[in-house]
């Protein structure tokens, strides 16, 4: 059993303890405890089942690479699925539930997939539901999503907050080990400014745990020197709880901070995404140790090796009473002696090395620790917790030789460095042979723009593993980095750490190494995916040699840890199995970020009300608060309509169109684009721009022209204001404001740089109020201050002047076919120049409108509105617009692809009015059939519905679309099958319903 | 006729920092060819502040001039003078081509105040904002989370930051939000605020 033991336990607090609860049942740790350390302090050895044979599995390890203990963590708003023990700090009232069981932990109804494992072998849902094909939609795909997948989804809306930080540094040191503290002091006292991330709370990475000394003294005593040096100097920024998350292009790295992961009652934002530029990055990332694979190294109890002392000399926790230790290296010979003097019975070491190790054997020896070299395990027995191990040569196939009762075991099958953040922007790695392992390639780093490296590993993420090694490794790295980038490094004592002579490891993919088929059957390699031995031999045996394709196939590192335990140990027995050496087989490749990072930093600081940016007229808060249905258009919000109480949306869209008709409407038509033009060639520049002539307008006077791309398509159309001589305002439509604005800008900076016209955006420095109506005259009339009669302000023209005292810009210009004016007051008086309106108007019978009322005025009169009647496809000419191209012009942007054959085909749909028989409203995009069918099997078209609305003017149903020789064919009735069955018919008009001809405009 | 209000009227918020919405800013597009001598004299003249280097702004209280692109000012005087200083300036400009036009009710312009200043700021704008990198006397065009914006320093605790007015609300809400007075962050300055 695993138990809390009275001494050790260097990071935690007795005098504070805490309560938490696992699975509903209320557990105590202590302060500093990780919810690993505190459920094991429990003996809950049990903490999850495995993906996919649901078998029992235990805390593996002590660090980021866990692969089993994954849990749910916490509740409502704040539950988070998938987060590893062994990283999540304890805190009082944490509650904690294991995952991929049902119904229980203890009582696993899943577990039959384990009974019937040789049935689930590589490749399995590959080979199995591959036929018949019309069941994998239906049956195997539900069934197999219902049972995949680790942890639960959080069901309620996050309740916390993240945000960003972007930071620029000249040094990123990522790690905060011996190696990272070393290579940033190094690098800080060139003067570099110096960035340092570590990912747990505390400095020091495992050398702490693992010991040795430095210049003479502990090595504990060097990481608290050098962390307060670092402290104090001005140029240095430490963080802990940051983890490097992933490192890309030019220098960029991400780092994930998390605030209040370990006390959720903090105020402030739960996790802050780093977005870091560094001229050069340390990567101080450490190593992990791999497992070995022997018939049940997954069985709770069995443990890595340097986890195992971890939590007897972090935590005071002792995994197992009586433990077994096999190795094929030195370094598990620390966990023998920590577990020794933490009064643990050490059973065996079984040293897979027929000559066994050096400094640190000979001190477990002395110890009295019984030692068997060139022994191995062969297979572990239990099930939710280890019994015991069956020993066995090393070389041989696993034929028992003793059994030994245990309750924990600890293995060591060597180290590999974290090598990711080196790999993850294409840092190369070479096999080290010595220590089977791969390591950075110095020769191939990630480059900048500059061709120069501009990652520099450091200590054991550069595969050094003794700590002399390393501290002399991180010092070189810290001083090339600020080298590198213009600083000089002084030339200082670095620092001599000491610590046991070791024998070379020796490498052991499989234990014992011939082990029988039923023994690597339940050897595993990828605890979180249950990827054993037999499945990478099975994968080589049907023709996989690529290791991407292996990945794949057997799903060997494609959990949430991303194999950081398993593929080292997997692409070895790949290799094997497939008699190339490892280096050639290769490495999968590394992908940020290192471990997973919430979806709240990524989106920092956006959620809620600033999710996205609200653009918002002066007159948006009076919208809101006379029951404005909200439309989205960009980032604008429009009334489509002001909803009276009682009434319904649509109730509302009628009144407003009726009584804009018959009295006095207005528009809040502030978000149509307005851009000014001005220069001695603008006129050129707008012809050129516009189908148009829009040169020869005369100051005062409007013209409404289209805008197409160079493809001939149209982009945009709106009303062009001349203002002076040389000045133009072109309005735009309310989306394309700043598309219009770019697109101007493009032509004229990058091809006719040479024309003399500046343009500037001012959309928003104007409120612009429509008053449209038969009384719309009436109302500025009674304002007040200059002349609006017919004679005086005709249709089509504009004038400055004052209304009640207002500076106003008045446009006689109509989207509805009424008498109407659109208004530009600044925008810092728009609001009170629109209640001014609606005060002042209410003699009249005003009453504001929406877009939606917009739209239906616009579709009686046959006006066609972007993004409706065009879809990027349409050309003026396809619109009947004929009349707004100008013939006279030898160009215009578009004019040569308009005359391309595909283009003046006269078989392109053209624009008609329909109207349906019976009065109703046709479906919007709503196909006409042709007779036959296509090769698909689906009816012919000849037509579709662009814009379709219920009229009150003409009180029945009047849309427009683009029909096959439309304009030929009036008086035609089209059929268009709706969605439901029924069938909709229209007889072809004229697309101007209402005034044909521009009587009630031009008054 | 009544007064002309700013997008949030003057609005507030005190956390790690000081956020403010100034009110009413005079503020002119000036665009034209930088080096020639009408040019400058048009900016130079209403705003009685002497022309900015490239990404630079010489802004004293309501007037000065800022560094916007190679061709383009952003003249800065107060509110009420922006019509008459229009009228100037293209009278000054004379046949020079050029364009001058009144922005000021286009923008809304943010005070942000205090030590933290550079860190609240940094969670949002992509900016290198160490005390060695931005200063005053320096101006900057950027993207303030989702929009675009321009901001420079009154002095080494003040920022003025300029946005577009129709996103006052959100770039308010945005500069509390970073300013909320449990997340100092400590990187540009020791002190949380």
């Amino acid at each position: 059993m695993s138990a809390r033991i009275a001494t050790q336990g260097r990071l935690i607090d007795r005098s504070k303890p805490i309560t938490f609860t696992f699975n509903g049942k209320r557990l105590h740790g202590l302060q500093g405890d990780t919810l690993a350390s505190a459920l094991l302090a429990n003996d809950q050895m049990l903490v999850g089942r495995s993906y996919k044979y649901h078998r029992p599995r235990g805390i593996l390890a002590s660090g980021a690479e866990e692969p089993n203990a994954l849990m749910g963590l916490g509740e409502g708003g704040k539950f988070e699925p998938n987060q590893r023990a062994t990283t999540t700090e304890l805190y009082d009232g944490l509650t904690a539930r294991s995952q991929n069981h049902w119904p229980s932990l203890e009582f696993d109804v899943g577990q039959v997939n384990a009974a019937l494992s040789r049935f689930f072998p590589a490749g399995f849902y590959y080979k199995t539901f591959m036929w018949p094909k019309s069941f994998w939609e239906k049956v195997y795909e539900p069934v197999i999503r219902q049972a995949a997948g680790l942890g639960a989804v959080p069901k309620e809306r996050d309740a916390d907050t993240y945000e960003y930080f972007y930071a620029f540094t000249d040094i990123l040191v990522i790690g905060g080990g011996v190696a990272g503290l070393q290579a940033a002091k190094a690098a800080a006292q060139t003067g570099a400014k110096v960035l340092v991330l570590e990912q747990t709370p505390h400095w020091g990475g495992r050398a702490p745990v693992d010991g040795g000394t430095v210049d003479g003294e502990p090595v504990e005593a060097f990481v608290e020197r050098t962390v307060a040096e670092l402290s104090a100097m001005e140029n240095v920024t430490l963080r802990t709880r940051a983890m490097g998350a992933g490192v890309y292009d030019h220098g960029y790295a991400l780092g994930y901070e998390r605030l209040t992961d370990h006390a959720p009652l903090l105020a402030g934002p739960r996790h802050r995404l780093w977005r870091i530029r560094a001229k050069r990055i340390i990567t101080a990332t450490g190593a992990i140790e791999r497992t070995l694979s022997f018939a049940g190294n997954d069985i709770p109890g069995v443990m890595l090796a340097s986890a195992m002392r971890d939590y007897v000399v972090n935590y005071g926790v002792a995994p197992g009473q009586r433990v077994v230790i096999a190795t094929n290296n030195d370094d598990a010979y620390r966990t023998a002696i920590a577990l020794k003097q933490a009064g643990i019975e050490v059973l065996r070491v079984l040293d897979a090395r027929n000559s066994g190790g050096g400094d640190l054997m000979r001190q477990a020896h002395e110890m009295g620790i019984r030692i068997d070299c060139g022994r191995a395990i062969a297979r572990v027995k239990g099930a939710k917790r280890v019994t015991g191990v069956s020993v066995c040569a090393h070389d041989g196939e696993g034929g028992a030789l003793e059994e030994v009762a245990c309750d924990a075991v600890a293995m060591s099958g060597g180290w590999s460095p974290v090598v990711h953040l080196w790999s993850h922007c294409g840092g190369k790695l070479i096999w080290d042979e010595t220590q089977a392992h791969f390591r950075p390639d110095p020769n191939r780093p990630p480059t900048g723009a500059d061709g120069e490296g501009f990652v520099v590993p450091a200590g054991a993420a550069n595969g050094e593993l003794m700590l002399d090694a390393v501290l002399s490794d991180a010092d070189a790295a810290g001083k090339l980095a600020a080298k590198a980038i213009g600083f000089k490094p002084k030339r200082g004592k670095v620092p001599q750490g000491a610590g046991p002579e070791e024998a070379p490891m020796m490498p052991v993919w499989l234990m014992p190494a011939r082990a029988t088929t039923a023994l690597r059957n339940k050897a595993f390699l990828d605890y979180q995916n249950d990827v054993k031995v037999s499945d990478v031999q099975l994968a080589a045996q049907e023709g996989y040699e690529s290791v991407e394709h292996t990945k794949r196939y057997t799903t060997l590192g494609m959990a949430t840890d991303q194999g950081k335990i398993a593929n080292i140990n997997g692409l070895a027995i790949l290799a094997d199995s497939l008699n190339a050496p490892i280096p050639q087989v290769g490495t999968t490749t590394f992908r940020p970020p290192y471990t997973p990072i919430s979806m709240g930093a990524i989106a920092g600081e956006a959620r809620g009300e600033i999710f996205q940016p609200l653009r918002r007229t002066p007159m948006h808060d009076w919208h809101d608060e006379n029951g404005a249905d909200w439309e989205p258009v960009g980032h604008w919000r429009r009334p489509y309509a002001y909803v009276r109480p009682g009434e319904s949306v649509h109730d509302a869209v009628m009144r407003e169109v009726k009584n804009t008709r018959e009295k006095l409407g207005l528009l809040d038509a502030s978000t149509l684009g307005k851009l000014i033009v001005k220069g001695r060639d603008a006129g050129k520049f707008l012809d050129m721009l516009y189908t148009n002539m829009m040169s020869t307008l005369k100051p005062g006077k409007c013209r409404y022209g289209l805008m197409c791309s160079e493809n001939g398509f149209l982009i945009d159309d709106g009303v062009v204001a001349r203002i002076d001589e040389d000045t133009f305002l072109c309005h735009t439509t309310t989306g394309g404001a700043d598309r219009i604005h770019a697109h101007m800008e493009e032509w004229l900076q990058c091809e006719w740089w040479d024309w003399q016209v500046y343009v500037a955006n001012v959309t928003e420095q104007f409120a612009q109020i429509a008053v449209v109506g038969p009384n719309a005259r009436k109302l500025l009339e009674k304002l007040g201050g200059m002349d609006v009669s017919k004679d005086a302000l005709p249709f089509m023209e504009w004038r400055d002047g004052q209304l009640a005292g207002f500076d106003v810009r008045v446009y006689r210009i109509s989207f509805s076919g009424e008498l109407s004016y659109e208004i530009a007051v600044p925008a810092c008086r728009g609001r009170a120049f629109w209640d001014l309106l609606l005060k002042e108007g209410a003699e009249f019978g005003v009453m504001p409108y929406g877009t939606e009322a917009l739209h239906i005025m616009r579709a009686e009169k046959g006006f066609i509105m972007i993004g409706d009647e065009t879809d990027g496809t349409v050309i003026p000419q396809d619109l009947g617009l004929h009349w707004a191209i100008s013939k006279k012009k030898d160009d215009y942007l578009g004019k040569r692809a308009q005359q391309r054959s595909h283009m003046t085909d006269p078989n392109r749909w053209k624009l008609v009015g329909l109207e349906t028989l019976d009065g109703s409203v046709l479906p919007d995009g709503a196909y006409a059939v042709a007779e036959g069918v296509n090769e698909n099997g689906q009816r012919n078209v000849q037509g579709r519905v662009t814009s379709t609305y219920f009229s009150p003017t003409l009180g029945r149903g009047i849309a427009m679309g683009l029909v096959l020789h439309g304009p030929d064919r009036m008086g035609e009735v089209l059929e268009f099958p709706g969605t439901d069955g029924k069938a909709f018919k229209a007889k072809i008009v004229s697309p101007v319903f209402y005034d044909k001809d521009g009587e009630k405009q031009n008054v | 006729m009544s007064d002309a209000v700013s997008a949030l009227k003057g609005a507030s918020f005190d956390g790690l920092v000081r956020v403010e919405e100034c009110g009413l800013q005079g503020m002119i597009t000036l665009r034209g060819d930088l080096s020639n001598r009408a040019v400058a004299k048009a900016a130079t003249s209403v705003s009685g502040q002497k022309m900015p280097g490239q990404n630079r702004a010489n802004v004293a209280g309501e007037s000065g001039i800022c560094w916007m692109s190679p061709d383009e000012l952003l003249v800065l005087v107060p509110y009420s003078e922006a019509g008459a200083a229009v009228e100037k300036m293209t009278a000054t400009l004379g046949k020079v081509h050029s364009l001058a036009v009144n922005v000021s009710d286009a923008r809304a312009v943010f005070r942000l105040s205090g030590p933290a200043a550079r860190d609240v700021l940094a969670k949002l704008c992509p900016v290198d904002l160490s005390p060695e990198a931005f200063g005053p006397g320096q101006f900057r065009r950027t993207r303030l989370a989702q929009v675009p914006a321009a901001f420079w320093m009154d002095d080494a605790e003040t920022f003025r930051i300029v946005c577009f007015r129709s996103v006052a609300q959100y770039v308010f809400d945005l500069l509390k939000a970073a300013a909320h007075p449990a997340a100092a962050v400590g990187y540009h300055t020791s002190v949380g605020g």
